[in-house]
């Protein structure tokens, strides 16, 4: 086969910048629908009764910030709006940080929110799947300490909190492993707890096959879409939502590049078949 | 004072930011000590939180302030210690103790926890009835999922040549892999714009302040 | 001595937490409870050792001045800096070596380790991984041609996928009757989502579990040893 004509990809580069940059400056706002497995998701919390106690497992860093860290806050708004008590925790080490900063952008809207009394962070702990199995049979062993080294039991969220028996639902915002992964096989297959998370774009298709009928995974928040989505749902356009547009013209610029792509290998092909005759 | 430095956090990360970015036109000196810089203070973190967040709470208070309840994390602590003698190359060999003790776990909890999970409840999750759904593009798509999954299996089993209704089956079953394989595409595009979106919300936003996300 | 006991201890903890799920009681559930606690001050250390590796193998190549040695300097020192700022001032709430640092981070906002993080680190990861957005948009152009039955079949679900999480989708098809509605965008890629794809990923999910659960065995009966590394 004859060499493809190729533009320099450098000016394929220039053309998702702009396409990205420039719906950020001029929103357009384009409409969006909530698919089965969001709804499925803020059922899940919905449906949960004031005083119920959460987990809520920050599994990422800054890396996949844009995509967790709106779904994050949109998630714990919806918590707090219903009472629930959150319990974080952090199997990634950054997810420590991911943690805080998401009270921090929370503060101003939920400002009588008090520290061990409606929502405590943990901390990270090493060893993925075997910590988690551990902090299924006993939390307190993992966790002697919250992340600012108070005694877990002096803290009143921790009160009745002895293992995942006691937790309403667990909910991972994952990157990777360990993650979600881990979190449905031991939080929910082996201690049957509801189990529901947010992940990037690029876990997503892997964890579909845990939606399923016996619900290893109650809904799922599938990337950037998703968080917009769940956004909407609760009537408070964020980040997600302020970057839907961008997200639309860059998948455009993208579907017209494998067009020209294809044309172009097409041309060649035909024009190479002519040649050889 | 905190305002300058607030200020002068912003300049960083847009500095970084454009550092990283420079990649996009050829590799140069600016991108290559702005990764190295990301190398280093990411093992930074790392170590820090480690002793901060394990061996601290789970370690060190322990035994200090109850060891008569506590000295059986001597030997995790002294198969840690062992794990370090990786580092010398004649000690190396000690190191096998500690790794054991991990392997070990590791296997038994993954045979349990993937035989359960991606093996059997998923096994139950295609025995369904495809005749039960509310519409039929959800019969359709529930005999597809019936079929998809045992010729992807089916796909997956080397031990014998795929010929025959084998083959036929295999040959579906690569459909099935290369339609989710597109879709896992679609989906990592979205990923990988969102990254984009997020970092230009910064440029735009906190550094220049042109919009407000 | 050296790979017979290694091999010994790996049967009997990966044992024990095979029986612990069936017998729950002593003295296997104990053990294996005590087990996943030693897992993770292990890995503490692991991780410790993955650090100190970083470490080591920096300093040899800047000892033997390998291409590029300069830049490695500038790993070692960055490295070294977050580590005593984490030790002096503490991170969060934690304290360091110095107590809080209360002057420092009043004036800084934050405690040193978690400026840097916050100002230098998060921003070289998010930028680090935002470079892939430019990468998969020219794989797409380059890659992405429909030469065959199955490459085609993936170039349609990617674009449909693409399509229908887009807001764009929404608006494309969103004219439909409610007898259509199975062809709105946003559906499409929703079916192809929930049906076909699941079922892909369902056969690797099945293929790769059954691989670990072999490989598990394998190295529980000391079939498989390459952990223990050469002689």
């Amino acid at each position: 086969m004859g060499k493809t004509k190729q533009i320099d990809r450098r000016w394929l580069f220039l053309l998702i910048f702009i396409g990205v940059a420039l719906p950020l400056i001029f929103t357009i706002g384009l409409p969006l629908e909530t698919s089965e497995n969001v709804q499925m998701v803020y059922d899940l919390v919905e449906s949960m009764p004031k005083g119920s106690k959460a987990l809520i497992s920050f599994d990422y860093d800054p890396a996949s910030m844009p995509e967790l860290h709106p779904m994050a806050k949109a998630l714990l708004k919806h918590c707090f709006d219903k009472e629930i008590d959150l319990i974080f925790t952090a199997m990634w080490p950054m997810g420590v940080q991911m943690a805080e900063d998401i009270m921090a952008q929370l503060q101003d809207d939920y400002p009588d929110l008090v520290y061990g009394e409606d929502y405590v962070n943990l901390g990270f702990k090493a060893g993925g799947m075997i910590t988690i199995q551990s902090m299924g049979k006993n939390l307190r062993k993992i966790f002697p300490e919250d992340m600012n080294g108070n005694n877990i039991d002096e803290l009143p969220i921790m009160e009745g909190i002895n293992n995942f028996n006691n937790i309403s639902f667990v909910f991972s915002l994952s990157a990777g492993a360990p993650g979600i992964k881990e979190w449905v096989q031991i939080a929910h297959d082996a201690y049957g707890r509801p189990t529901s998370g947010g992940v990037t774009g690029v876990s997503a298709p892997a964890m579909l096959p845990y939606i399923n009928e016996q619900q290893q995974l109650t809904g799922l928040l599938a990337g950037l879409k998703a968080a917009a989505e769940y956004e909407t749902l609760l009537q408070a356009p964020g980040t997600a939502t302020s970057g839907m547009d961008s997200q639309s013209i860059a998948h455009l610029i993208i579907i017209i590049f494998i067009i020209i792509g294809n044309i172009n290998y097409w041309r060649n092909k035909r024009a190479e078949k002519k040649g050889g005759k | 004072m905190e305002q300058f430095f607030t200020t002068l956090g912003i300049w960083l990360g847009a500095l970084f930011t454009f550092a990283i970015f420079s990649f996009l036109y050829k590799d140069n000196p600016f991108y290559k000590t702005a990764e190295q810089i990301f190398v280093g203070l990411s093992a930074g973190y790392w170590f820090v939180y480690t002793i901060f967040f394990i061996l601290i709470p789970n370690l060190y208070n322990p035994l200090t302030q109850d060891f008569s309840a506590n000295w059986i994390k001597l030997i995790p602590a002294i198969l840690g210690l062992m794990m370090l003698m990786r580092l010398i190359p004649k000690t190396e060999w000690v190191s096998r103790f500690p790794i054991s003790v991990i392997i070990g776990t590791t296997s038994g909890v993954f045979f349990l926890r993937y035989l359960k999970s991606d093996v059997l409840n998923q096994l139950t999750a295609t025995m369904i009835n495809p005749f039960i759904g509310d519409s039929w593009v959800t019969v359709i798509g529930r005999l597809m999922l019936i079929v998809g999954t045992i010729c992807g299996v089916i796909y997956f089993y080397f031990s014998k040549k795929h010929t025959g209704a084998l083959g036929v089956s295999a040959k579906i079953g690569i459909y099935f892999l290369m339609v989710s394989f597109g879709a896992a595409f679609g989906y990592t595009a979205m990923a990988r714009i969102s990254l984009l979106i997020g970092r230009l919300q910064f440029l735009l936003g906190d550094w220049l302040g042109i919009i407000h996300p | 001595m050296k790979r017979k006991l290694p091999l010994l201890i790996t049967f009997t903890v990966g044992i024990i937490l095979i029986i612990s799920e069936f017998i729950p009681h002593k003295p296997f559930g104990q053990l294996s409870g005590e087990l996943e606690i030693w897992f993770l001050i292990i890995s503490g250390f692991a991780i410790l050792l993955g650090q100190l590796s970083l470490f080591k193998v920096n300093i040899i190549k800047i000892k033997f001045k390998q291409r590029d040695w300069q830049f490695y300097v500038v790993t070692l020192l960055s490295f070294i800096f977050m580590v005593t700022l984490g030790f002096l001032w503490g991170t969060g709430n934690s304290a360091g070596i110095l107590g809080h640092g209360e002057s420092i981070s009043g004036a800084m906002g934050y405690k040193p380790f978690d400026f840097l993080f916050h100002n230098v680190y998060q921003h070289l990861q998010a930028t680090m991984f935002s470079l892939l957005a430019f990468f998969i948009a020219s794989a797409a152009y380059r890659a992405f041609i429909g030469r065959t039955v199955e490459s085609n079949l993936l170039l349609a679900a990617a674009v449909l996928v693409m399509l229908g999480n887009t807001t764009f989708g929404v608006l494309l098809t969103g004219w439909l009757p409610d007898s259509l509605k199975f062809l709105h965008l946003p559906n499409v890629s929703e079916f192809i989502m929930t049906f076909p794809t699941t079922a892909g990923q369902r056969a690797i999910m099945i293929g790769a579990g059954l691989g670990i659960i072999g490989s598990s065995l394998r190295i529980i009966l000391g079939i498989e040893r390459s952990y223990l590394g050469g002689e």
